[in-house]
C-alpha cells in the first residue's frame, strides 16, 4: 500500500522481495543466509548482555573492532596450515571485540557510566578507526583504494561448493546450541536472568554478585560481535573497506529483541531480517525501490513486537529488568 | 598577528555553527529525559528534521523548512510516546528502532524526491545576520553575534527553559514526574501527559536541530546527515548535568572539539584527518568517567 502511494509496482516489489531472499537455493544460501551469519552471532551476544539487563548498543563498533585485528592477522598467516589460521584470525577478532567493550565495562564499574552512552561513542571511534587504518597501515599494497589487500587464502572460511555460504553459519548454529545449554541448565544462566531481573534483588540473595556478571555479560557480548567481524572478513569480504557492515550491529539489537533473547529465537529472528536485507537488494535491482526501505519495516516490526509483548504483560516485567539496571549503574555514578 | 586572530576567529564562529544543532537537540532532550524519558531515537528526529526541512525549503522557503523541520521531528516523537508511554514499552529499543525507521523513511523519501545521484540542491538558507555594534566586537563578534538565526534561538532557549523547569509550577511537575512518578501521580500530577508532552517537545527541538543542520549548516541533505549528533547530544544532557546552562556549555566544548579539525586542516599539520573525527567522541567519553560521583539522573530515568 505505501509502495503504491510512492509510485512503485507493489507486486513487482514484494515479488522481488521473495524471489531475492527465498526464490532458489542461490539466493536462499548466498543472499539471505550469508547477511544472517553475522546478524544470529551478533544477536546471540546481545542476548547475553540483555539477558544481564547490559545495554550494549555498540555492537557495530566492536564489530569493526574484530573485523579490522581479523584482517591485520589474516594478511600475516599465510604460512601456517588452513585450520590454524582460522582459528587464531576468529580469535584474534573475539580479542578484540572484547578489548574495544573493555572501556565501556570499565566505565561502567568504575564510574558509573551508563553503557548505552559510552558503547554507542565508541561507534564513531571504531568507524573513524576502520578508515583510518584502510588508507593507512592496512591499504592495499599499490595505495590507491581505502582498502586492504585480500587475507591468505588459508584463513579463509571454507565455502558450501557452488555458494557463498560459509562455514561462519556453522559457528552461529553451535553457539546457538550451546547458548541455549547455558541459559537452561546451568547456575550462570539462572544467575544472568537474575540480575537482569533486579540487580539490588539479586545481591541480597547472597550468592550472586550482580556487578560481576553483568560486567562479564557486557564483555562476552562485546568479544562475540568482534567475532562476528572476524567471520565476516574470513568468510565473506576478505579485506576490510569501510562500511563493510551494513548497520549488522544496529540491526541484531532488532534480532536479539524479536528472539526474545532466546537462541533458537535468535537464529530465526536472524534468518528473517537476513531475508529482508537480501530481498531488499533485490527490490532494489529489479522494482526500484531503495533498499533502505527496508528498515522502516524492521523498525515497525521492532516497534509491533514491543507494543504485543506490553499488551500480554500488561507492560511490566522485562521493562523493570531495564529500569533497575539502569538504576543501578545509575546510584554508583 | 591579524592572520592569527582572524584563525581563531574563524575557529571560534565555526564551533559555534557546529554546536548550533547538537545544543538544540540536547536541551529538547534535557527537557525530555528530566521527565523521565530516555529517547534515543532524537537522533532519527534530527535526520526526519533535516529531510523535511530540505523539503519545506525547497517548495517555499527556508523558513517553511524549519517549520516543517519541527513538524517532523514532533511527529516521530508522538510515536515513540505512544509505544514507550501509552504501551510502557522498553524505551532504550523504542528508540533504536525510531532511528532506523527514521533512516529508512528519509533514505527512500529522498530518493523518491530527488533520484538516486541526490542531483545538486539549491537550497534558500538561513543567512547570518550580523547584530548591530555586537558584530563589531573582534575576536567574539564573528563567532557569536554574526551567526544564522536558527544559532540566536539555541542561545534564546537556554534562559527560557531554565525558567520554565526551575521556576514555574509546570517545570516543578515535570521535574518530579521524572525523579518519582508514583509520588508526583500521588499529588495530582497527570504523569503520562507530562511525559509526553515533554518527549514531544524534545522531537520538536530535535526537529530544528536537523533543520538548522541542512539550512544553517550543511546547505543540503545527504542519507544519514546526522551521523551520530543525535546520540552525541544525549551525551551532552549528561555531561550537562540534566542542566539547561551545563548542557549549552557541554555543546559548545563538543562543537569546538569538532571545529578543531578545520583549524588543523589550516594549519597543514602532518596527522590523519580522522584522529580529529574520533577526538570529539574520546573527548567526550574522558568528560563522562571525571563526572564521576559528581552527578545524579532523574531517579526515574528510563522506567516506564
Amino acid at each position: 500500500m505505501g509502495l503504491e502511494l510512492a509510485g512503485y509496482d507493489a507486486g513487482r516489489a514484494l515479488g522481488a522481495l521473495w524471489s531475492g531472499a527465498f526464490g532458489s537455493w542461490y539466493a536462499l544460501t548466498s543472499a539471505t543466509l550469508v547477511r544472517s551469519v553475522p546478524l544470529v552471532v551478533i544477536g546471540l551476544g546481545l542476548a547475553i548482555s540483555f539477558r544481564a539487563g547490559a545495554f550494549n548498543i555498540g555492537a557495530e563498533g566492536q564489530f569493526y573492532a574484530g573485523a579490522i585485528a581479523a584482517t591485520w592477522l589474516g594478511l600475516h598467516v599465510g604460512s601456517l596450515p588452513s585450520p590454524l589460521a582460522v582459528a587464531a584470525v576468529l580469535s584474534v577478532a573475539f580479542l578484540a571485540g572484547a578489548l574495544w567493550i573493555a572501556v565501556p565495562v570499565l566505565l561502567r564499574v568504575r564510574y558509573g557510566v551508563l553503557e548505552v552512552i559510552s558503547t554507542l561513542l565508541l561507534n564513531f571511534v571504531a568507524e573513524a578507526t576502520t578508515s583510518l587504518v584502510v588508507q593507512g597501515p592496512l591499504q592495499e599494497r599499490q595505495g590507491i583504494y581505502p582498502q586492504s589487500d585480500a587475507i591468505a587464502e588459508v584463513a579463509r572460511l571454507p565455502l558450501l561448493p557452488g555458494t557463498r555460504l560459509h562455514a561462519g553459519i556453522l559457528i552461529a548454529l553451535t553457539g546457538a546450541a550451546l547458548l541455549h545449554h547455558l541459559f537452561s541448565r546451568t547456575l550462570w544462566g539462572f544467575q544472568l536472568r537474575a540480575v537482569g531481573l533486579g540487580q539490588r534483588a539479586a545481591e541480597l540473595s547472597g550468592r550472586i554478585d550482580g556487578r560481576r556478571t553483568a560486567a562479564a555479560a557486557l564483555a562476552i557480548s562485546g568479544a562475540v560481535a568482534g567475532l562476528a567481524g572476524g567471520i565476516e572478513v574470513a568468510g565473506v569480504s576478505y579485506a576490510l573497506f569501510q562500511n563493510l557492515s551494513p548497520g549488522y550491529g544496529f540491526t541484531a539489537i532488532a534480532v536479539a529483541l524479536l528472539g526474545r533473547l532466546h537462541p533458537l529465537g535468535v537464529v530465526v529472528a536472524g534468518i528473517l531480517f537476513g531475508a529482508l536485507e537480501a530481498g531488499a537488494s533485490a527490490m532494489q535491482r529489479e522494482a526500484g525501490v531503495p533498499a533502505v526501505a527496508v528498515y522502516v519495516v524492521e523498525a515497525v516490526v521492532i516497534l509491533v513486537v514491543l507494543l504485543a509483548e506490553s499488551i500480554r504483560r500488561g507492560g511490566m516485567a522485562g521493562v523493570a529488568a531495564i529500569g533497575s539496571a539502569t538504576g543501578t549503574a545509575r546510584a554508583r555514578g | 598577528m591579524t592572520e592569527s586572530v582572524e584563525l581563531v576567529g574563524g575557529f571560534l564562529a565555526a564551533a559555534v555553527r557546529v554546536a548550533t544543532p547538537i545544543m538544540l537537540a540536547a536541551t529538547g532532550e534535557t527537557i525530555t529525559q528530566r521527565s523521565g524519558v530516555l529517547n534515543l531515537g532524537i537522533e532519527g528526529m534530527m535526520l526526519a528534521g533535516a529531510l523535511a526541512a530540505t523539503l519545506g525549503a525547497t517548495a517555499v522557503g527556508a523558513w517553511t523548512g524549519v517549520a516543517f523541520g519541527i513538524g517532523a521531528g514532533m511527529l516521530l516523537a508522538a510515536v515513540f510516546a505512544l509505544v514507550v508511554i501509552g504501551a510502557r514499552a522498553d524505551q532504550v529499543i523504542a528508540g533504536t528502532a525510531i532511528t532506523l525507521g527514521a533512516v529508512g523513511l528519509t533514505g527512500t523519501i529522498y530518493r523518491q524526491a530527488y533520484g538516486a545521484g541526490g542531483a545538486g540542491l539549491d537550497l534558500p538558507t538561513l543567512a547570518p545576520i550580523a547584530l548591530p555594534g555586537l558584530a563589531s566586537i573582534p575576536l567574539l563578534g564573528p563567532a557569536l553575534f554574526t551567526q544564522p538565526a536558527s544559532t540566536y534561538l539555541g542561545f534564546l532557549a537556554v534562559p527560557v527553559v531554565w525558567w520554565l523547569l526551575f521556576r514555574t509550577r509546570a517545570g516543578l511537575a515535570l521535574r518530579a514526574t521524572g525523579e518519582s512518578a508514583e509520588v508526583a501521580r500521588a499529588s495530582g500530577v497527570p504523569t503520562r501527559r507530562v511525559r509526553a508532552v515533554a518527549t514531544i517537545v524534545g522531537g520538536a527541538f530535535a526537529g530544528l536541530a536537523g533543520a538548522t543542520l541542512v539550512l544553517a549548516q550543511v546547505g543540503s541533505f545527504a542519507e544519514r546527515m546526522t551521523a551520530g549528533r543525535g546520540y552525541v547530544a544525549i551525551a551532552i544532557v549528561v555531561l550537562g548535568r540534566w542542566h539547561p546552562v551545563g548542557v549549552a556549555v557541554a555543546a559548545l566544548a563538543f562543537g569546538a572539539a569538532m571545529a578543531l579539525q578545520f583549524l588543523f586542516q589550516t594549519l597543514e599539520l602532518d596527522l590523519p584527518y580522522q584522529l580529529f573525527l574520533m577526538l570529539p567522541y574520546v573527548l567526550a567519553l574522558l568528560a563522562l568517567a571525571g563526572m564521576v560521583g559528581r552527578v545524579r539522573a532523574p531517579a526515574d530515568l528510563a522506567k516506564p
